[in-house]
């Protein structure tokens, strides 16, 4: 097959000896820039990219690509390890990650990620080199209507989910996507909700400031209130032999949310908008919804970890592809990456596959030497990250407030996101007494943006007409699944009460 | 030629914590070039320039739009040849601010408070962000003309399987559509409204118009046939003009662009009407006369470079070299057509 000798052609480039040595410390540095909270592959992708200038185009992004890989694999880390999302693709790995680690199963929780994301990226790899061409036609039939249908499916996945109080979770939504709202309007050009006047609000409320002061602040408030800062966190000393047993357990208990999150992280990633952190919350909320035991979901289950993580890593690889084949960044580090080729003198676009073929296949195989690379990389400093949980929580909890707080600042420069952060923090301690599930708060604020204009752009296209959502060939059915979703809670209720009723 | 103080009354700062933080940033710039390059960026000589100012810290490159759009590329160009010739003794380091159509990079000029240290990658929102937004508080006509690098055209795109071939046909569809006839763009009052707004008004054209927050995701919905027609920079329809995906119909230049000697200009069609977006380094308010000729001089450098010069034009972009009196007296005139043209369409 002539795909395959290309393929070969690409991994042949990719382990010429000064390609790996950049595989293996481009997915390095991306490591413990992921790990860091507020820290994501987009700034060490943005840092590092005058260094590759010192190289050929190829050997560059190959080691930006290889950044962006590790940094992947890295925020899994701070969400197991501190409990607050290293990036906003992990986002979804603390809620049961973070469990996890306190349950002392730390190792376990990395070892699922660390596999998780292996089989994530190499599956992805696998789809992007058979149908890269065929895939840009799909993701170009991705409209407004589509994209919104998509939102609203990823916002139904977790109010259908049942378990969480469903009133509280609608409010936790509208919560974040009045969040989202704040600052500039696309569809306008007019200033919303900008708070007292303060000109901060006009850039609008960054994600990553409500993450940290969600998961950073909040979340440690709370543990230091539950436990009097008196947190007993069990782990064993790891070996060879326990990182073993781990990896039976993680293969055991986390297979089924892997494939869920691999497939439908590279969908996901592919479409232009939408990303991995989309790609990895939407992971998250089917794999819960088709697992036969959901209860475990929130509180350490293997597969909630592996779904977002193979989904981020997949979404990651998968977004490189309209990038590539169109020229159009699906997320904000291939924005950066896209930015880079055309300094290194190459026209992404349609005819980057033919006329720069060798660039392509070369990067291609780069992507299955990282992951490979990457996961060895990531098993081996596991204990590293397992000793740091080991230390006093009087240590910790400081540690993890200055993290965030420095981790803030690094993503924006800006004092009035720092108070920001604060202000969401104690919010979400309070929140979180009063029972209200923080994560759908989360989605919103990542979801709403994405949302809302294509919300608005469809209607614009329809004439205000909302049948165009369910008019339309991919729309539709996304759409009538999403509404699905939306509603069975109250189906369910309606049944049991009939049933009750008819005792 | 009058002495503008470095630093704006109020806003001076002791002296000593000048200093530590010189210390500082030394520190923080080797650090990052070690851990960035190892030895060989670090003990690559620092360029020659016969200047007496240069830069004491990293030198706050702000880009007023959001990344991947043009101006983020051009800025990362400039940072890329300004790096890879060793121009500056500290790196520029560029930073996305493009939150409110540009209000935010233009704020974060206005109040800075080491102007001397500050540059921004502009485009049209420069003029059109400031009118636009009256509370906002910004004269752009204080900021420091640095070097004009080059002013990018418009041109409106058909998609191929709409068949459209020329202006004339694009007028029909337009017209028999009904007002159906559906073109996206980047927002009301941004560059190709303004554009499309003057096509419109002249050709008695009723199109529908979408948002989008970004030239290339507007291009991808025309290359996806989500809209109809689009107004992008060359920049940003190349690939799929390459590809035969987009079809160029009328380009909004002085004359006819290089790259698409077929396609006709409004000029040609009797229209006194051509738009370009500004590709230009300006510094912040108040930069000291030694900064600014630095600056001057450094980008005059990156400007005459092979890289630079073929960068113009694989990416179709109309050199418009400026000194510092012409670029003054160009934001004036600038700012007075986009007053009115603003008003033709706000009105």
């Amino acid at each position: 097959m002539e795909v395959l000798s290309l393929i070969a052609g690409g991994v042949t480039t990719a382990v010429q000896p000064i390609n790996l040595m950049l595989i293996v410390l481009g997915v390095t540095v991306g490591l413990f820039i992921g790990a860091m909270p507020g820290l994501g592959s987009v700034n060490g992708v943005a840092i590092l990219l005058p260094v590759t200038f010192l190289v050929p185009p190829t050997s560059a992004i190959i080691f930006l690509a290889a950044i962006y890989y590790g940094a992947m694999y890295g925020g899994a880390i701070s969400s197991v390890a501190l409990g607050i999302p290293g990036a906003s693709t992990a986002v979804a790995t603390t809620f049961d990650g973070r469990p996890l680690a306190l349950q002392g199963r730390a190792s376990l929780a990395l070892v699922t990620a660390a596999l998780a994301s292996f089989v994530g990226g190499t599956v992805a790899t696998v789809f992007f080199s058979l149908f890269a061409p065929l895939l840009a036609e799909v993701a170009l039939s991705f409209g407004p209507p589509e994209i919104f249908a998509l939102m609203l499916l990823a916002f139904a996945t977790f109010v259908g989910l049942g378990g969480d109080d469903i009133p509280k979770t609608i409010f936790s939504i509208c919560f974040g996507l009045v969040l989202a709202t704040v600052g500039f309007d696309t569809i306008s050009g007019e200033p919303r909700l900008v708070l007292f006047d303060i000109q901060g609000f006009l850039r609008g409320i960054g994600f990553i400031v409500l993450a940290i002061g969600v998961y950073g602040i909040g979340e440690m408030l709370w543990t230091i209130e539950q436990t009097r800062g008196d947190v007993t966190t069990t782990n064993p000393k790891m070996t060879v032999k326990g990182l073993i047993s781990d990896s039976k357990e993680a293969v055991r208990r986390g297979w089924k949310g892997t494939w869920i999150g691999s497939v439908l992280g590279f969908f996901v990633g592919v479409l232009p908008a939408a990303g991995a952190t989309p790609g990895s919350l939407m992971a998250y909320g089917v794999a819960k919804m088709t697992s036969r035991t959901p209860e475990e979901y929130g509180k350490g289950s293997p597969d909630g970890v592996a779904a977002p993580e193979a989904a981020n890593n997949s979404a990651s690889t998968g977004s490189m592809l309209p990038m590539l084949t169109l020229g159009i960044p699906g997320s904000p580090t291939t924005a950066i990456l896209l930015g880079g080729m055309v300094m290194w003198g190459l026209t992404p676009g349609p005819r980057l596959f033919i006329d720069e073929s060798e660039f392509v296949w070369g990067l291609i195989g780069s992507f299955y030497i990282s992951n490979v690379a990457a996961v060895v990389i990531n098993l081996a400093f596991i204990p590293l990250f397992v000793w740091m949980l080991r230390m006093p929580f009087t240590i910790l909890a400081p540690l993890i407030f200055v993290l965030s707080i420095i981790g803030g600042f690094a993503a924006s420069r800006s004092m009035h996101d720092l108070w920001l952060i604060v202000i969401f923090g104690i919010s979400a301690f309070f929140m979180r007494k009063f029972d209200y599930p923080l994560a759908p708060a989360v989605l919103a604020i990542v979801l709403g943006p994405i949302a809302e204009p294509t919300l608005r752009q469809s209607l614009l296209l329809s004439s205000g007409d909302p049948t165009i959502f369910f008019t339309r060939p991919i729309a539709a059915p996304i759409m009538v699944i999403a509404l699905i979703l939306i509603f069975l809670p109250a189906l369910k209720l309606l049944r049991r009460k009939r049933q009750v009723t008819q005792d | 030629m009058e002495e503008i103080p470095a630093h704006p009354a109020g806003k001076t700062r002791p002296k000593d914590r000048t200093i530590r933080e010189d210390y500082i940033m030394t520190l923080t710039k080797r650090l990052f070039l070690g851990l960035a390059a190892g030895t060989a960026l670090a003990t690559l000589p620092i360029s020659a320039m016969a200047q007496e100012w240069q830069p004491t810290r990293p030198v706050d490159f702000t880009i007023m739009a959001g990344p991947g759009g043009g101006a983020d590329q051009i800025a990362r160009f400039v940072q890329s040849v300004v790096e890879a010739n060793d121009m500056m003794n500290r790196p520029l380091i560029p930073t996305n601010r493009g939150g409110g159509s540009g209000a935010e990079a233009l704020l974060h000029l206005n109040e800075t408070r080491d102007p001397d240290h500050t540059l921004m990658v502009t485009l049209n929102s420069f003029y059109t962000t400031p009118i636009r937004q009256d509370g906002l508080g910004v004269d752009i006509e204080t900021f420091t003309p640095i070097t004009m690098m080059g002013v990018d055209p418009f041109v409106l795109w058909v998609h191929t399987d709409s068949g459209i071939t020329t202006f004339d046909e694009f007028v029909a569809a337009v017209r028999e559509m009904n007002g159906e006839y559906v073109m996206g763009g980047t927002g009301t009052g941004q560059e190709d409204s303004i554009v499309i707004a003057y096509m419109s008004g002249v050709y008695d054209l009723d199109i529908k118009y979408i948002p989008y927050d970004g030239g290339g995701a507007v291009a991808r919905d025309l290359a996806g046939q989500q809209i109809m027609a689009t107004v992008n920079n060359p920049a940003e329809a190349n690939g799929f003009y390459a590809a035969g995906d987009f079809v160029p119909l009328l380009a909004f230049s002085d004359e006819r662009m290089d790259a698409y000697p077929d396609v006709p200009t409004m000029r040609e069609l009797g229209h006194d009407f051509s738009y370009y977006n500004q590709r230009a380094i300006v510094g912040a308010p108040g930069m000291s006369d030694e900064a600014a000729a630095y600056y001057r001089e450094v980008f005059g450098q990156v400007y005459e470079s092979q890289s630079w010069q073929d960068y113009l034009v694989s990416e179709s972009l109309s050199p418009l070299p400026m000194d510092e009196a012409e670029t003054r007296a160009y934001w004036a005139t600038q700012v007075e057509n986009h007053r009115q043209l603003l008003s033709e369409i706000d009105g």
